[in-house]
């Protein structure tokens, strides 16, 4: 059976959870087979975790240039497994870093590549959401080897194991992969909160929150639940909450077990973030806000009155 | 500094928007046109670096014969020229296909810096910049929420997930932008008035040296099979906040076993 690659995301010495959901993904295509590529001594780390995960082969691409330059040299492991392996596709994370590699990918090996998909099935049909959710394709990649961008949260993880075989890749990292060089990281807030596009639970809130320092409701609701922390583009705007905790089209993609949205109306590029969350919940004032036609469960009143008394009933619940 | 500004022609997200059901291609028809919102941020971006280093800006846009429109807002905003790609063999491309008719496009034009938006709200790929980057052999300085050009050196605030990394390049490079990055200037009556008398030249596909079967519907490297309206969510309970709503909640969350 043809092997599927899935390019491994990790933090902190472990795979992160949509890492994990692709090895699932994988699954129903061939044989899940992931590539680390990262810094000498990434591998050995995360190798364990791979293999209960459910790779079959862990293909270990190390040099110092994978942390050193935008994406690029991970697509020469990538490019050059295509050649070597013939997998019958490539799965890699949706994020921003992501579809880069996905794009550059798909040029580089005369492929084509699907953005951002929900579901995938044997025949290597793509499920995407499309225009604020309102629209449902089914596609197919038609040249090459068909790269696909999934989507975090849409595949479950399983504890199906693999055999987790660890294999050597020679790195050769061409001159142009190495044009735009990393001089620093920045990692702005989050604590200890979950990431955005991996939590099972998110809290937004919108510019009925009013202000930066009321954004602290927030963060306190979204604790209690052990969820991460959104934001409509009206409170990012006004600097009330970083820009990569935007949720909507020219935000994140979320779609968590459940979302919660706080003091946000529900206009239509909010809802390209968020409609295909399992449960909606709503706190509004307004009874005519668009976010109830979506809402699971919606509570017209003043967010101020609400969001305490919940995090309370919360705690109690515990 | 020469610059190269790409906008596309998008469907409103305002608008109704849906695909067509004889080929399952965008449905321009049935949705108001506007600029893609990322692009006006980038023709701002390269105005910007023309104002502080000097140079030209030339926007280049690939759609059917209604992008004119598109096109004369870029030049009415301040760029000093157009390109549009315009053939009816690219209807219905990939965007692996569009990279290439772009990039073709782009090499006709002696250029530092090419700018792209980070994403296009229609199809939301988000891979352009990466993309041409490949095509045309420059390194590439996407998702940037600032830029700083000194000398051919330049850097961006990379956006990340969890904050954003310092990147750097020398020219010739693209970037690709976010909308957070600056606000776009208004159009003046001057500038519109003179955008009327500014150079746009149209390219087909034979200008460019491209096969009309390597792009379009017959040269997707993708398809859809099929679609369909997303089924509409069950409208839940709304209540009113009686005093408690936040209790109301938690019950919610606890019979769904979320708590
Ligand atoms: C091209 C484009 C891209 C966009 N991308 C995004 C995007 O990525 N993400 C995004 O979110 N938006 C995006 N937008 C903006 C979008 O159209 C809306 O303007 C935005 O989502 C509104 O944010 P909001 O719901 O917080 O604010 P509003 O629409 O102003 O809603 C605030 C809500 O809070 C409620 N409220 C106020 N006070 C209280 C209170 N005390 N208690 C309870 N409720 C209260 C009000 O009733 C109201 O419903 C985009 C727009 C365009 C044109």
């Amino acid at each position: 059976m043809a092997c599927v690659l899935v390019l491994v995301d990790h933090a902190g010495g472990t795979p992160k959870k949509a890492t994990l959901e692709l090895l699932c993904a994988a699954r129903v295509l061939g044989e899940p087979a992931a590539v680390v590529a990262g810094a000498p001594g990434t591998a050995a780390a995360l190798a364990d975790a791979l293999a209960a995960g459910g790779a079959e082969t862990i293909y270990v691409a190390e040099s110092a240039d994978m942390d050193d330059y935008v994406v690029a040299p991970k697509v020469d492991v990538l490019a050059s497994l295509i050649e070597s392996e013939s997998p019958a596709a490539v799965l890699i994370a949706a994020g921003v870093d992501g579809k880069e590699i996905a794009g550059r990918l798909a040029v580089r090996t005369g492929s084509g590549f699907l953005a951002d998909i929900v579901d995938l099935d044997a025949g290597g049909v793509a499920t995407q959401s499309i225009f604020g959710g309102s629209i449902v394709v089914r596609s197919r990649v038609r040249a090459g080897t068909p790269i696909f961008a999934v989507r975090p949260n849409a595949f479950s993880a399983t504890d199906r194991a693999g055999a987790g075989t660890l294999r050597t890749v020679d790195v050769v990292v061409g001159d142009t992969s190495k044009g735009a060089r990393i001089t620093d990281r920045v990692v702005e807030e989050k604590g200890d909160r979950p990431e955005l596009t991996e939590a099972s639970v998110v809290v937004s809130g919108g510019r009925g929150v009013g202000s930066a320092e009321q954004f602290s409701l927030i963060e306190s609701l979204a604790d209690a639940l052990g969820g991460a922390v959104g934001a409509s583009r009206a409170a990012t705007d006004a600097g009330w909450y970083p820009h990569q905790n935007q949720v909507g089209q020219t935000g994140v993609t979320v779609s968590p077990q459940l979302y919660l949205a706080v003091g946000i109306s529900g206009a239509i590029q909010h809802r390209a973030g968020m409609q295909t969350s399992k449960t909606i919940v709503a706190i509004n004032k307004d009874a005519e806000a668009p976010i109830f036609e979506l809402a699971d469960f919606g509570v017209v009143g003043d967010l101020f009155a609400v969001v305490p008394q919940l995090i309370e009933e919360i705690g109690k619940r515990r | 500094m020469n610059i190269v500004v790409l906008v596309k022609q998008v469907p409103d997200t305002w608008s109704e928007r849906t695909l067509r059901s004889d080929d399952n291609t965008v449905d321009r028809a049935a949705a108001d046109a506007v600029v893609n919102e990322m692009d006006e941020h980038g023709v701002e971006a390269a105005l910007a670096l023309k104002e502080a280093h000097g140079g030209e800006v030339t926007v280049v846009s690939m759609g059917p014969e209604r992008t004119a429109e598109t096109i004369r807002k870029a030049l009415a905003m301040g760029v000093d020229k157009a390109v549009h790609i315009c053939d009816d063999a690219l209807h219905g491309s990939c965007a692996v296909s569009t990279s290439a008719a772009l990039a073709a496009a782009i090499g006709t034009l002696a250029y530092d810096v090419v700018i792209c938006g980070t994403e296009a709200s229609d199809a939301r790929v988000g891979a352009m910049g990466g993309m041409l980057s490949e095509r045309l052999g420059v390194p590439a300085l996407t998702s940037a929420r600032s830029i700083v050009a000194d000398g051919s050196t330049v850097r961006i605030e990379r956006q990340t997930d969890d904050g954003y990394e310092v990147v750097e390049a020398t020219t010739p490079l693209v970037i690709s932008v976010i909308e957070k990055i600056n606000e776009p200037r208004y159009p003046s009556f001057k500038g519109i008035m003179a955008a009327k008398k500014k150079q746009l030249s149209t390219l087909s596909l034979a200008d460019l040296g491209i096969e009309a079967d390597s792009v379009g519907l017959a040269g997707a490297t993708s398809e859809v099979i099929e679609f369909s309206t997303a089924p509409p969510r069950g409208k839940g309970e709304v209540v009113p906040d009686d005093g408690t709503g936040g209790a109301r909640i938690a019950g919610f969350l606890a019979a769904a076993k979320i708590i």
